[in-house]
């Protein structure tokens, strides 16, 4: 075991798998930071700290800095993974995806089914996600939900930072597309990592709290929310399972059913939009294979239907709160 | 093109402006006070100024995340974009959007932009638009070295081109996008210019720390592109005094060139020093205007922290028209 943080556990996975496997490339804007400048490369060494020294190790062909390009990158990641390369491409906020659509939903997601099943797709998009940090619309936002609707794409949403490792090390090596959803505000948090060749694989949930009243489904950053009132509630003898979902494609459907069949209740916390959201598609889910099991209606503890605003107030009104998770489990048990 | 009194002190007192409320907000921000990103424009208020000038209330321009000069210039309220910068909900986009989005429709301002890359294929509707009304009105997309990587403005260029839109590009190059240097990322031997030439744009160039010469690049670009001749581009050479956000520890900086751009490279003492010599402005005239420029700035940071804040129900608001 070491004890690290999460931005740690990114740089440290990347570096690991770059050194085992020669392969494995990263790609991004300022990952090296100074290139071209009188402060020279790693000046600064990409905004996140999670790169750093990657460039001094592996070189300019492993560790490409990129200019302000979304589609490029994550079009070059394609064509690195096509041509046999494990490209982990970086997206400096999950934002961006916006820039570079194309290349993620009607390439990287399409080519295995419209190929016939002949290509694979080895490519990593790490991307910076989230809100809390007043950044406004345009970089704040948490786009889990939209690219779990797009078919051919995996999405990881590691909560922990031995969560990063097992399950970045899984993403690197997966033949497949993986979009890797890092919180801005779990990069300083700090955790145990297992030691060795630690993998976890994708579609197994993490049950973090066991009760026996209520369901709280998550992920990302609200993982830490939701256990904070399983934690308080517990006193009071209210149990929960907390259900830290670690991948929304694929979907451990099991872990949820099995757990709302003993509970009857399910909430779910989730940071990103409310409609056609991964919330949504878990309440139907249950609503669908577990119906006679809930005891009451499923809440749903999101943001409004609006974008991400500026205001410290606005936002903080504007995400899901312990507070706001507290009352949901209140009012799910005090239903009839 | 001499320039009268009223011209030049009006652009030293919006170019003073603009570095004091940048120059505020750096101190501001090291105290907590004001939230999220806040990029600092200081270094190229010539070049803001220089261009706006120029234009009217019916001309548009769209900005980056790096606005606030091109906001003031263009004439927006600046207690209210105080306000904005604190989250007020008597902001400019009532604490909704921030440092990084300030808009003012009312001033063809339409918008500084989190999304590099994102102003200019709007640029061209909103030059559309005015080819469209035939009024001879023109639109300005600011761009800095970074974003002419980007393959929005790339095709921003062409369709500008191709549909003869009304249509002004304006890059601002200060060497660095974030920690990255203008040398790596702009693959072309030649400038920004040139690429924009290749587009089939005609081309100037000036030097964006010299009001004078943007200005009078600008009277040049104005003339031809409102005349009907299509898009046209430039590049200004300038500087940015201050880290790509607020708290960048700028190690990619060359030793002394902090000092040495201040020192050299500053648009106001250029100014101050060209005026004064050609006996166009006495030095007493410029600290009148310093002054003035000081009091706005402290009573707009006043009014700013005495603001109403906005509530919880605010967030629901100003997402559809009607719905
Ligand atoms: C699409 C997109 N990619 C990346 C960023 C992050 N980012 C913000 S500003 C910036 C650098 C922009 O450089 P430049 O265009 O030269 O403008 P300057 O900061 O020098 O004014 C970057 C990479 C962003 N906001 N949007
Ligand atoms: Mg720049």
């Amino acid at each position: 075991m070491a004890n690290m943080m999460y931005r740690e556990a990114v740089l440290r996975t990347i570096f690991e798998e770059m050194e085992r496997d020669e392969n494995v490339v990263m790609l991004g804007e300022d990952i090296v930071g100074g290139m071209g400048t009188a402060g020279g490369p790693e000046a600064i060494g990409g905004i996140w700290s999670t790169s750093t020294g990657l460039f001094g190790k592996f070189g300019a062909n492993r560790v490409i800095d990129t200019p302000i390009s979304e589609s490029a990158i994550i079009g070059a990641a394609n064509g690195l993974a096509l041509s046999g390369k494990r490209p982990i491409a970086e997206l400096m906020f999950a934002d961006f995806i916006g820039v570079s659509l194309d290349q993620i939903w009607n390439q990287m997601g399409k080519f295995r089914y419209m190929f016939g099943g002949k290509s694979k797709c080895p490519a990593v998009v790490r991307m910076a996600y989230g809100a809390g940090f007043n950044a406004a619309p345009q970089h704040s936002q948490s786009v889990h939900s939209l690219l779990t609707s797009m078919p051919g794409l995996k999405v990881v949403i590691p909560s922990t930072p031995a969560d990063v490792v097992g399950l970045l090390r899984t993403a690197i090596r997966d033949d497949d597309p993986v979009m890797f959803l890092e919180h801005k505000a779990l990069y300083a948090t700090k955790g145990e990592v297992p030691d060795g060749d630690y993998t976890i694989p994708f579609g197994h949930a993490r049950l973090t709290r066991a009760g026996q009243d209520v369901t709280i489904v998550t992920c990302g950053l609200m993982v830490g929310f939701c256990e904070r009132v399983a934690d308080k509630l517990a006193k009071e003898g209210i149990g929960c399972d907390v259900i830290d979902l670690r991948t929304t494609s694929p979907l451990d459907e099991e872990a949820i059913l099995d757990s709302v069949e003993v509970t009857g209740r399910l909430i779910v916390v989730d940071e990103s939009t409310p409609r056609c959201s991964i919330a949504t598609d878990i309440v139907a889910l249950v609503a669908e294979k577990a119906y006679s099991s809930l005891k009451a209606p499923s809440v749903m503890v999101m943001p409004p239907h609006t974008p991400v605003p500026f205001a410290r107030e606005l936002e903080s009104a504007y995400l899901p709160s312990t507070d706001k998770i507290e009352a949901a489990v209140r009012k799910i048990l005090a239903w009839r | 093109m001499q320039l009268s009194r009223d011209v030049l002190l009006r652009a030293y007192r919006q170019m003073k402006v603009i570095r004091e409320f940048e120059e505020r907000l750096h101190t501001e921000i090291m105290t907590g006070e004001i939230a999220g990103f806040t990029h600092l424009y200081c270094g190229q208020e010539a070049v803001a100024v220089g261009v706006c000038e120029h234009l009217d209330s019916v001309d548009k321009i769209i900005s980056t995340h790096r606005g606030h000069g091109h906001c003031i210039a263009k004439g927006c309220d600046v207690p209210t974009m105080m306000k904005e910068i604190w989250g007020s909900s008597e902001g400019t986009c009532k604490g909704k959007g921030g440092s990084m989005h300030i808009a003012d429709l009312d001033h063809g301002m339409l918008g500084a932009n989190g999304i590099v890359g994102g102003g200019a294929p709007i640029a061209v509707g909103a030059a559309m638009a005015a080819k469209i009304d035939g009024k001879g009105k023109v639109s300005i997309a600011f761009s800095g070295d970074g974003a002419c990587n980007q393959g929005t403005t790339f095709e921003a260029m062409n369709m500008a081109v191709v549909t003869k839109a009304p249509c002004i590009f304006v890059f601002e190059n200060n060497h660095y996008s974030e920690h990255t240097g203008f040398d790596y990322a702009v693959g072309t031997n030649l400038d920004i210019a040139s690429r924009a030439e290749a587009f089939g744009m005609k081309v100037w160039r000036g030097n964006g720390v010299d009001f004078f010469s943007v200005h009078e690049t600008m009277r040049e670009v104005l003339e031809y592109v409102r005349a009907g001749n299509g898009p046209a581009a430039v590049e200004f050479d300038t500087e940015r005094f201050f880290g790509h956000f607020e708290g960048d520890p700028q190690r990619y900086r060359g030793e002394g060139e902090l000092d040495r751009i201040r020192d050299e490279r500053d648009c106001l003492k250029i100014f101050r020093e060209k005026v004064t010599q050609a006996k166009l402005l006495e030095g007493a005239d410029l600290d009148a205007v310093d002054a003035d420029v000081m009091s706005l700035i402290e009573a707009s940071v006043e009014g700013a922290r005495a603001a109403p804040r906005p509530t919880a129900e605010d967030v629901l608001t100003d997402v559809y028209i009607s719905y």
